[in-house]
């Protein structure tokens, strides 16, 4: 199929399960909400699979007053059965901050689809950028960990979509689609592939709602309406639900939990992929759309001689530290592209540490514009030792 | 303890954790009493609140699904699960501040929709968890933590407000007071049982932060203080019409 | 004809002494207590029942749901 990255979005979703939208309009993920609006309230809910028992009818889609009311009645709607996201872009997540910060301490699982544009505020609201991958992960208040998907393409678009879903369902915890304007109005040929697993939402279980089962994973979601007399809190709660916000150790053991859950489970989620790095000594690490103009100019590049490498990251956060500690010891410098003022590469020198064999390039481009092969290929190129390179 | 009304509760939640005297929980007994009467089964009810002190009626005293949210926002929450599952009885129970100030878009857009939801003010007329500051319903010249020599701001009248963002005839709009207990009852009841979008404002009120500063003498004569301030009218036109100081119009106004 | 008499029970544990069932009565049923109660508060206790007449003002106002009168 030839479509679109937020129409391919809606049909990774719908294959996830996901039977709720609440949304409103923000360029450049509008397509979303337009795709939901048609699609979903002829969806019918699963009849088994974990989803709503009382449901009867189809998917849900409502168009909301504001961006805070959206996430709002997603997490609402989950807790009443449903698989549920929302869509929006940068202004939009600066108001859904709250609620995100309300589904991780409430362990909902949702997925939240940022289609990033120019920032900041209204910025340049059809342009791509890369400006929130940090706004994702430290946005809300307090300590806590999220998961985040980089698609670089439709197909990932599809795919990723649905893996947002399983991951939310598994960790109960909200999971962001960090796309672009660039990916999101991109057009491609796409594999609708069937055969990629769904995780359904759990049926009814008798253990406490916010406490761990095995192996730092969340016990199942329950619902509402079941006879369970559910107590759900953005307040510091027990395992049961019940406010304990003056005791030391219920904090305590809720952020550890929180944190722990992603943290200790880390390498089952992240994914990566690379390319020609085996030998390489220069490594690009990109992600998103920029990764596509950088796996070109690691190609140009060999064709010059130049032992180039790509490292693309699919998933940001958890931020995959380890890759960095067990680099192959050929690589002495690292060039990091981003369409924003130099973001994940704060995480990059991070995990590197001490490994000061590898010189760090960063590459920043916010200019609404995306990265082009050439000026990454320039960079594989240089002689120069000077170490920031902006787009001017 | 308390005739039929034990099934309703977590015991393990009393004492209440409000201010002595405070009209809360009288608006909470009401609303278990009318619970109790109609027969409904609240494990197939959601009671969905805000921040703040009225937040706390349900939660954590209800033994029933109960969604404690963000600020502002219940409504928005409550719109999510009415909508995805038609068949729960969705009760939003929160204060004047997380109604109309915080969210009042998210109230408006409610009663526009005209979406089967219960939504049950309770009305302090001020910020109460927060140590009394101004609400967008303290009367002129109430003193407030933020309004030392009186507020200058005029006050919203939630019914007319409400009323005003509805779309449908027949949504249950109406206001009473804690004093009025069997009225009260007898409203909560009619808002659980129309069909379409119904609001309840309660007046309600709070002797620690509101009666000190105001020359009340106890939470006991601010009650009783309701039955003298109150004036009934059965006649919508008199919401917009009504002048009358320091009076509290009350009744059923559509629905 | 003998006047009903009604049973009238105070949970000491959940009052918070409003004083609203000692001024809501129309009969004088309960009184202040010149000494607290087992959680502090000096609550009101029933101190008349004799006196009731079963209108049940009382337990609809107390907002600690601590009143019961038994009809």
């Amino acid at each position: 199929m030839y479509l679109q990255g937020n129409q391919a979005c809606v049909l990774g979703a719908l294959k996830a399960g996901c039977r709720f939208y609440a949304g409103y309009p923000i360029t450049p993920s509008s397509e979303i909400m337009e795709e939901m609006a048609k699609t979903l309230p002829k969806y019918p809910c699963p009849a088994e699979g974990g989803a709503c028992p009382d449901s009867v009818g189809n998917g849900v889609f409502v168009q909301m007053e504001d961006e805070i009311g959206s996430l709002a009645a997603v997490i609402g709607a989950v807790w009443a059965g449903a698989k549920a996201m929302t869509a929006t872009s940068g202004p939009g997540l600066a108001l859904m901050l709250e609620n995100i910060g309300y589904a991780v301490m409430t362990e909902t699982p949702c997925v939240i689809v940022n289609v990033q544009r120019a920032g900041p505020s209204t910025g340049q609201a059809t342009k791509p950028a890369s400006g929130d991958v940090m706004s994702v992960r430290w946005g809300a208040p307090g300590d806590y960990e999220i998961i985040a998907f980089s698609p670089w393409s439709v197909q990932e678009m599809y795919e990723f979509t649905i893996k947002a879903f399983n991951l939310a369902e598994t960790y109960r915890v909200p999971v962001f689609l960090l796309a672009d304007e660039a990916v999101g109005h991109l057009k491609e040929t796409v594999e609708l592939k069937e055969d990629i697993p769904v995780i359904p939402r759990a049926g009814k279980s008798e253990t406490p709602p916010f406490s761990n089962a095995a192996n730092n994973l969340p016990s199942p979601m329950p619902m509402f309406g079941q006879g369970r007399k559910l107590s759900v809190t953005g307040s510091t709660h027990d395992e049961w639900g019940y406010r304990r916000t003056q005791a030391p150790e219920a904090h305590a053991v809720l952020i550890n939990r929180f944190c722990d859950k992603i943290r200790k489970n880390a390498e089952k989620i992240v994914e990566w992929e690379t390319y020609e790095s085996e030998d390489a000594e220069i490594l690009v690490v990109a992600y998103g759309f920029t990764a596509r103009s950088a796996l070109r100019a690691v190609r140009l590049a060999r064709e010059k001689g130049i032992k180039a490498g790509l490292l693309r990251l699919k998933t940001l956060w958890p931020f995959p530290e380890k890759i960095f500690q067990e680099m192959t010891p050929s690589v002495k410098k690292i060039i990091v592209p981003e369409m924003n003022q130099g973001q994940l590469i704060r995480e990059i020198q991070s995990a590197l540490g001490g490994l000061i064999r590898c010189e760090v390039i960063p590459y920043h481009k916010t200019n609404g514009q995306v990265i082009t092969p050439d000026e990454i290929l320039a960079l594989l190129t240089t002689k120069s030792t000077k170490n920031t390179k902006d787009y001017e | 303890m308390l005739k039929n009304l034990d099934k309703y509760i977590r015991p393990e939640s009393f004492p209440t954790p409000f201010c002595t005297g405070c009209g809360h929980g009288i608006l909470m007994g009401a609303i278990l009493r009318a619970i109790d009467e109609l027969e409904l089964d609240i494990d197939r009810m959601v009671f969905v609140s805000g921040i703040g002190c009225a937040a706390w009626i349900p939660s954590p005293h209800f033994a029933a699904d109960t969604i404690h949210t963000t600020h502002g926002r219940p409504v928005a929450f409550a719109t999510g699960i009415k909508l995805f599952n038609p068949k729960l009885k969705v009760v939003v129970v929160s204060g004047d501040g997380d109604l109309s100030a915080i969210g009042g878009n998210h109230l408006i857009h409610a009663a526009r929709r005209n979406i089967n939801l219960t939504i049950i003010c309770a009305n302090n007329n001020i910020y109460g968890m927060t140590g009394g500051q101004l609400a967008p319903t303290t009367p002129i010249g109430a003193r407030t933590s933020t309004t030392p020599a009186g507020s200058s701001e005029p006050p919203f009248d939630l019914c007319k407000l409400v009323l005003g963002a509805s779309s449908s005839d027949n949504a249950y709009v109406a206001r009473t007071t804690v004093w009025h207990t069997r009225e009260l009852i007898k409203y909560l009841k009619k808002a659980f049982s129309v069909p379409g979008f119904s609001f309840l404002e309660v007046i309600s009120p709070c002797y620690t932060h509101f009666g000190r500063r105001n020359k009340y003498a106890s939470p006991a004569e601010m009650i009783l203080d309701l039955k003298d301030s109150a004036v009934r009218t059965k006649k919508q036109e008199d919401l917009f019409t009504f002048k009358e100081k320091n009076k509290i119009l009350i009744g059923e106004f559509s629905g | 004809m003998k006047k009903k008499q009604f049973k009238i029970t105070s949970n000491q544990n959940w009052c918070k002494g409003c004083e609203i069932c000692v001024k809501i009565c129309p009969k004088n049923v309960f009184e202040m207590q010149k000494d607290p109660g087992p959680k502090g508060y000096f609550i009101a206790l029933v101190e008349h029942p004799e006196l009731c007449i079963g209108c049940l003002e009382c337990e609809l106002h107390c907002p600690d749901l601590a009143i019961e009168v038994k009809i």
